[in-house]
C-alpha cells in the first residue's frame, strides 16, 4: 500500500484536521468532531441543509459544505455510514428553526442511521424531512428502482437542494425540488482498478488487467458485467445508452452533466470521456446547459468515472445555474 | 435455580471484547467477500472503546451493555453500529436494576434484543443478516428451558444453534442490506453479521457459563 498516512485507523480523524485548517474560510468545526458546518451556520431564516457519509468520497461530503450549498455535514469511517448521533449533531448544527432537509444516499447503513437520527431530532423539537438519492441506474432495475444506491447524482441533489434553501424555499419546497432533482438523474459508473481501504490493507475485490467492471459502485459493489477495456470514446457511449433510456430522456430534453473521476483516472481522461459523452447526448437530441467535470465524488484511488445527466425543468434550471462557494464546488451564476 | 450475580459485569464484558478482537480479522474477510471488509475493523474498534470508557471501576452487567450499546450508536455508524447497539442496549433494558440473572430472565434480555434488531433492520429469516443467528439460538434457548433443561444447558444449546444459524447463511441469497445488490452471487459466502452474532452469543453463553460454576461450587 503505497500511502501518504500516519495510521491506518486514524485517517478520517487526520483528514478532517486538515481539511479545517485549508478551508476554515468556509467550514467550521462543531462539538462533535465527526461534524462539519458551514461557517455561517445555522443561517437565520433558512431551511438547514444536511447530508451525511462515508469517508473516502472527497470532495463528497464534506467539500460541499458552503455558501448556497450543505450546511453541515455528519461524517463516517471510511465507505461506512456516521452514526447517529453524528447525523443528529449535524443536524442541530444546521437548524436555524426552519427546519431541516437531509438528502443523503441509499445505503443500508445511512438509512438506519438517518432513520435513529429523525427520531432522536423529532423528541428534540428539530423537524427534518429526507430525501433518498437512487441515481445510479445499474444497481437494480427500474423497477426496483427504490433500491438503487445513490451515486455522484447526489452532487446535483445537494446542488439543487442548497439553492432552493438559499432562495428562501421552505422545508416542504427544498424536499420537493430536490426530490424532483434525483427523480430527473440517472448515473453510471464504470471501474477500472479496485481500491483498498487503509485500515484494510488490501484490495477487497479485484479487476483483471485489461478489463472494466460496467456498473461499478461508489466502495468498489461489483457493477452489472465485466467487458473489455475500450477506447474512451466507446466507453462514452455505452455510458450514454445506459442511462438516456432509464428515465427517458427525450429529444429536446434540457440537461445538465456531471463526470467525475472516482479517483485515480486522470483529469485529462475525463475531458476525453467527456468529449465524446456530449457528442452522444447533442445526437440524441439533448441541449446540455451545464456540465460539471472533474473529481467530484470518487472512491478512495479507484480508476474509473461516472456519469450523471440530469433533466431541467425551468426551477432546476434557475437552482443549477445560482451561484455556490464550496470547497468543491464553487460557480458564479449567470 | 440455577443464577448469577449481575454485578458481574466485567467478566462477561471482557469476554465478549476479546472475543471480537480475537475475530476481528476473519470477520473482515467475510465482509470484504460481499462488502467493503471493514466489519471486524469497525466492531474490533466499539468494543475496545466500551472497555476504554469502563476501565478502572467496577460494573454490573446492565452498565456494561448500555455502554456498548451506546458507544456503538454513537461512534461506529455503519449499519452494524445502529444493529448492534440497539441489541445491547435491549440487553441492558430488560436486566435494569435486577440483582441476579436466571435463565428467565436472560431468555427476556435476548428476546427484547432481538425484537429490537428486527424492527430497526426490517429483515426477515433468511435474508441472510444476523437475525440468521440470534432467532434460531433464542428458539433453541428456549426450546431447552421449555424441556426443564438447567440454565447452563440452555446456553449450550444456544451457542450450539448460533453456529448453525451463522453456517445457514452460507447457502442463502442476500435480501437485505448492502450483499443484496448482488442477489444470486451472495450465495456461498457466510454473512459477517451472522458470524459477528455467533461470536457475540457464544462469548456470552461461555462467559454466563463460566460464572455459573463459580457461584455453584
Amino acid at each position: 500500500m503505497q500511502r501518504i498516512i500516519n495510521e491506518p485507523g486514524e485517517v478520517v480523524g487526520d483528514m478532517l484536521k486538515g481539511f479545517l485548517k485549508a478551508h476554515r474560510e468556509i467550514v467550521a468545526a462543531t462539538g462533535n468532531p465527526r461534524v462539519l458546518k458551514y461557517s455561517g451556520a445555522p443561517v437565520s431564516g433558512k431551511v438547514g441543509v444536511v447530508t451525511g457519509g462515508g469517508s473516502g468520497h472527497k470532495p463528497a461530503f464534506v467539500g460541499y459544505i458552503g455558501r448556497n450549498m450543505l450546511d453541515a455535514v455528519a461524517v463516517g469511517e471510511v465507505f461506512s455510514s456516521p452514526s447517529a448521533k453524528a447525523f443528529l449533531d449535524a443536524f442541530k448544527a444546521a437548524d436555524s428553526g426552519k427546519g431541516i432537509a437531509c438528502l443523503y444516499g441509499n445505503y443500508a447503513g445511512d438509512n438506519l442511521n438517518v432513520k435513529m437520527a429523525v427520531e432522536l431530532a423529532e423528541e428534540q423539537g428539530i423537524r427534518v424531512k429526507t430525501v433518498v438519492a437512487n441515481d445510479d441506474v445499474p444497481s437494480a432495475p427500474p423497477a426496483e428502482r427504490s433500491k438503487r444506491r445513490g451515486v455522484a447524482g447526489e452532487v446535483l441533489m445537494w446542488k439543487v437542494g442548497g439553492a432552493k434553501a438559499a432562495l428562501g424555499g421552505d422545508l416542504d419546497a427544498v424536499i420537493q425540488a430536490a426530490q424532483k432533482a434525483i427523480d430527473n438523474t440517472r448515473s453510471i459508473g464504470i471501474g477500472l482498478t479496485p481500491c483498498t481501504i487503509p485500515a484494510v490493507g488490501h484490495p477487497n475485490f479485484a479487476i483483471a488487467p485489461g478489463k472494466m467492471e460496467v456498473g461499478i459502485g461508489h466502495h468498489g459493489e461489483p457493477g452489472t458485467r465485466v467487458e473489455d477495456l475500450k477506447p474512451a470514446r466507446d466507453m462514452a457511449k455505452m455510458m450514454v445508452e445506459t442511462v438516456l433510456p432509464d428515465l427517458p430522456f427525450r429529444s429536446g430534453d434540457r440537461v445538465a452533466t456531471l463526470v467525475s473521476g472516482l479517483g485515480a483516472t486522470p483529469v485529462m481522461e475525463l475531458y476525453i470521456l467527456y468529449d465524446t459523452v456530449e457528442a452522444e447526448l447533442a445526437k440524441a437530441g439533448l441541449r446540455v446547459r451545464r456540465s460539471y467535470v472533474g473529481n467530484y465524488f470518487t472512491s478512495l484511488e479507484m480508476m474509473g468515472a461516472t456519469l450523471t445527466v440530469m433533466k431541467l425543468d425551468d426551477e432546476l434550471e434557475t437552482l443549477i445555474d445560482l451561484d455556490a462557494q464550496s470547497m468543491g464546488l464553487t460557480q458564479f451564476g449567470r | 435455580m440455577e443464577s448469577f450475580a449481575s454485578e458481574r459485569g466485567e467478566p462477561i464484558l471482557g469476554a465478549l471484547v476479546a472475543a471480537i478482537q480475537a475475530r476481528s480479522g476473519e470477520l473482515s474477510d467475510l465482509d470484504g467477500a460481499l462488502g467493503d471488509g471493514d466489519h471486524g475493523i469497525n466492531m474490533a474498534k466499539g468494543f475496545g472503546m466500551c472497555l476504554e470508557q469502563l476501565s478502572a471501576r467496577s460494573y454490573g452487567l446492565s452498565e456494561a451493555f448500555s455502554t456498548l450499546g451506546g458507544v456503538l450508536l454513537d461512534e461506529i455508524g455503519g449499519a452494524m453500529g445502529p444493529l448492534y447497539g440497539t441489541f445491547f442496549r435491549g440487553l441492558a433494558r430488560a436486566s435494569k436494576g435486577r440483582e441476579r440473572i436466571d435463565a428467565e430472565l436472560f431468555g427476556s434480555m435476548l428476546e427484547q434484543a432481538i425484537a429490537g434488531v428486527a424492527a430497526l433492520g426490517g429483515a426477515k429469516a433468511g435474508d441472510k443478516t444476523l437475525l440468521d443467528t440470534l432467532e434460531p439460538a433464542l428458539a433453541a434457548y428456549r426450546r431447552a428451558l421449555s424441556e426443564g433443561k438447567p440454565f447452563s444447558e440452555a446456553l449450550g444449546e444456544l451457542a450450539f444453534a448460533a453456529e448453525r444459524g451463522r453456517d445457514s447463511t452460507r447457502e442463502m441469497a442476500a435480501k437485505v442490506g448492502r450483499a443484496s445488490r448482488l442477489g444470486e452471487r451472495s450465495r456461498g459466502s457466510v454473512d459477517a453479521g451472522a458470524a459477528s452474532a455467533c461470536v457475540i452469543l457464544c462469548a456470552l453463553a461461555a462467559s454466563m457459563r463460566t460464572l455459573l460454576e463459580e457461584e455453584a461450587t
